[in-house]
């Protein structure tokens, strides 16, 4: 029962991570239906901002809890800066051309920033200091969840719960609704839509950041290319749950964390990846929209 | 006219051959012939070429020295390119020529391919490079040696170490599914089976870049474990470790020279303390590795090249055979090689009766305060 409740938590933490990832890649195709394949990139570029903010401060012998504040803020307005700009570089020229072309400007964004990180930083992996301690009261149930893996866990609960609430009640939630449902009849009713998208962005990309700085946390080292793997399983986990939907990118990450924990626990993970993609597979086949994902009515 | 002097240039060239291979006929009696074979041209050249140059300082210096017995060495160099069929070719042909060493090939495959024909003719082979373990291990060449260890001797260091040192009876193996790393996994868990005395108790492999790995460290846990053993390079093995003692694991762990690289203990910090991995023997301080090195420079003006040392090394071995034995006959040379030790760049070495040199190869190294350190 031991083994369980640790694979159990084993899988949840891993399903945080994706999350926080997959609300990024969600929330962009709800609102302009395109695949966004720099959002790695922008975790990646989250977490080498993150760490050279953390370095900084560390040196200056500022107070923990200051760090993590003062980094984590760093990597939100220098992602998002980033999310913006890509943007209206790379999507926003092309967005009456086929979806193809997006989708391949979107792929080439992500090369680029991945090239461009590799040659401005390093090739090298980077230690990235922890920036959440090991809490005292945690110290009993540690060996089965860390704090770090806690931390994660509530944060990806409370972006949930915010983006959520911002999405169902608020005026700008309202506006990306219109958005996401028909961009020209948005527009007809006086909606803003290039300002709704570019927020989107910018949401999206926060939320990479922060997830790229307390991932790198936890597991402690980074490169310019974390971004491209975690970027691919939570895009996955977001097809999964039904990419579109907010609850759907949360509900479809824990699903493939804990099918990946579990697989490995009780199987063997030398085919964690052959599971975690099985069950994918099968979900698209008996729900071609994902979990939670509605399903497009074509309009007459 | 280019044409025209680019031929001129193979004349000569083919002239000064026939020059320096005519006295081969007349002072057949009084030299000793060594083959020196491997890449000296395309793509693998630069593993090559540093053979050619140790047999070359080496063997202007036993010359001068008045060379082995009162007979001079005398050197041919052959190119394989590291292609089976050229290899044998040119075992053919050095055979003809009376070769009675060879120094080579540089790779498995070709030196594998030409081993028997020197077989036949009772030739010793040594390699400063071949580490496919079957050369020496499958018994099949008594003619083969080689100054560099095999690809399973890391394997076999850490399970002893594990086993002997260490003393733990539950051990998971771990690998990152790559050739390397899985390489090794499965070699230890052969040696950990065959050694009776520890059980492999978990033997997986875990995706390299996975954002994170307490699955699998759960799982090591629960096999109860007493050390990990992981095949696979530093980035995987940093995360492992760190979960580890994050999932607070107290199980040691034991790996390979894709480990031991100082971004391991840059990546993973104190987790990286106590951590063990095999790497190769520091040879740097060994005086004679300083000399060999220095006698290439002041005659090539350049740092030498890979396996400069172990073929510095193998030369010799072989040359020192020929003195003890005071022949070139195979057996007597097998017989001084297992007998006699020599001092090399390498260390000091003698050879086991499979061909594989005692004294060469890898040490463990712990992580003590940052730093790896070689335990003796």
């Amino acid at each position: 029962m031991d083994y369980f409740i640790e694979l159990l938590f084993s899988g949840l933490s891993r399903g945080a991570i994706y999350a926080l990832i997959a609300l990024g890649y969600t929330m962009v195709y709800g609102i302009i239906g395109l695949i966004n394949f720099a959002h790695g990139e922008i975790y990646m570029i989250g977490a080498f901002t993150s760490f050279i903010i953390a370095t900084i401060l560390t040196i200056l012998g500022f107070p923990a809890l200051a760090i993590i504040v003062l980094a984590g803020l760093a990597a939100v307005i220098w992602s998002a800066s980033y999310g913006y700009t890509i943007e209206k570089i790379a999507y926003k020229p092309l967005r009456h051309a086929p979806r193809l072309s997006a989708l391949i400007s979107a792929i080439g964004m992500s090369m680029f920033l991945q090239n461009y990180v590799l040659l401005a930083q390093t090739s090298d992996f980077l230690p990235f200091p922890q920036l959440i301690p090991d809490f005292a009261f945690m110290e009993p149930i540690a060996h089965i969840v860390g704090s770090s893996d806690m931390v994660i866990l509530v944060v990806t609960t409370v972006v949930m719960i915010c983006l959520t609430i911002l999405i169902k009640y608020t005026r700008i939630g309202k506006a990306m609704r219109a958005t996401s449902q028909d961009r020209t009849m948005a527009m007809l009713v006086g909606i803003n839509v290039n300002r709704i998208i570019s927020v989107t962005f910018i949401i999206g990309s926060s939320l990479a950041a922060i997830g790229g700085m307390l991932v790198a946390s936890h597991i402690g080292q980074i490169n310019f290319y974390i971004g491209f793997i975690a970027g691919i399983k939570a895009f996955t986990a977001a097809v999964l749950g039904g990419i579109g939907s907010i609850p759907g990118a949360v509900l479809g990450s824990v699903v493939l964390g804990l099918t990946e924990s579990f697989a490995t626990g009780y199987i063997s993970s030398d085919y964690e990846d052959v599971f975690a993609f099985s069950l994918l597979v099968l979900i698209l086949i008996f729900k071609p929209s994902g979990i939670l994902g509605k399903v497009d009515t074509q309009k007459v | 006219m280019k044409l025209n002097l680019s031929k001129k240039m193979i004349a000569a060239a083919a002239g000064l051959m026939f020059v320096a291979a005519a006295p081969v006929a007349g002072f057949a009696e009084d030299t000793i012939k060594l083959g020196v074979v491997g890449p000296h041209s395309g793509d693998l050249a630069s593993y090559g070429l540093p053979s050619v140059n140790a047999a070359k300082i080496l063997v202007e210096q036993i010359n001068a020295a008045g060379g082995i017995g009162g007979k001079k060495i005398e050197l041919l160099v052959e190119d394989t390119v590291c292609d089976a069929k050229t290899a044998t070719d040119v075992a053919t042909k050095l055979v003809s020529d009376g070769a009675q060493l060879v120094l080579g090939g540089i790779c498995s495959g070709s030196t594998k391919a030409a081993l028997p024909i020197y077989q036949d003719s009772g030739i010793l082979v040594m390699s400063p490079s071949a580490t496919n373990p079957g050369l020496t291990q499958s018994g099949d060449y008594n003619n083969f040696f080689r100054t560099i260890a095999p690809d399973d001797a890391q394997a076999q260091l850490d399970v002893d170490f594990a086993l002997d040192k260490l003393g733990y009876t539950k051990i998971a193996v771990v690998h990152d599914k790559g050739d390397y790393g899985k390489g090794f996994a499965e070699f230890a868990k052969k040696f950990l089976e065959e050694s009776g005395k520890a059980e492999v108790v978990l033997f997986e492999g875990v995706t390299p870049g996975a954002v994170d790995y307490s699955a699998i460290v759960q799982k090591i846990k629960r096999s109860g474990a007493e050390a990990v053993m992981f095949g696979g390079y530093h980035p995987e093995a940093s995360k492992i470790i760190t979960m580890m003692k994050k999932k607070r694991l107290k199980a040691d762990f034991i790996s390979d020279d894709g480990v031991k690289d100082i971004t391991f203990i840059k990546v993973a910090g104190k987790f990286a303390e106590g951590a063990y991995a095999s790497g190769p023997m520091d040879t740097s301080k060994n005086p004679l590795s300083i000399a060999a090195v220095e006698a290439h420079k002041a005659e090539f003006n350049a740092d030498p090249g890979a396996f400069y040392e172990n073929a510095y090394s193998a030369v010799l071995a072989m040359t020192n055979a020929v003195e003890k034995a005071g022949s070139t006959d195979l057996d007597a040379l097998k017989k001084a090689l297992q007998t006699e030790k020599v001092d090399t760049p390498v260390g000091t070495i003698s050879f086991d009766e499979k061909g594989d040199a005692i004294g060469v190869g890898f040490s463990v190294y712990q992580v003590q305060d940052g730093t790896f350190v070689e335990l003796k």
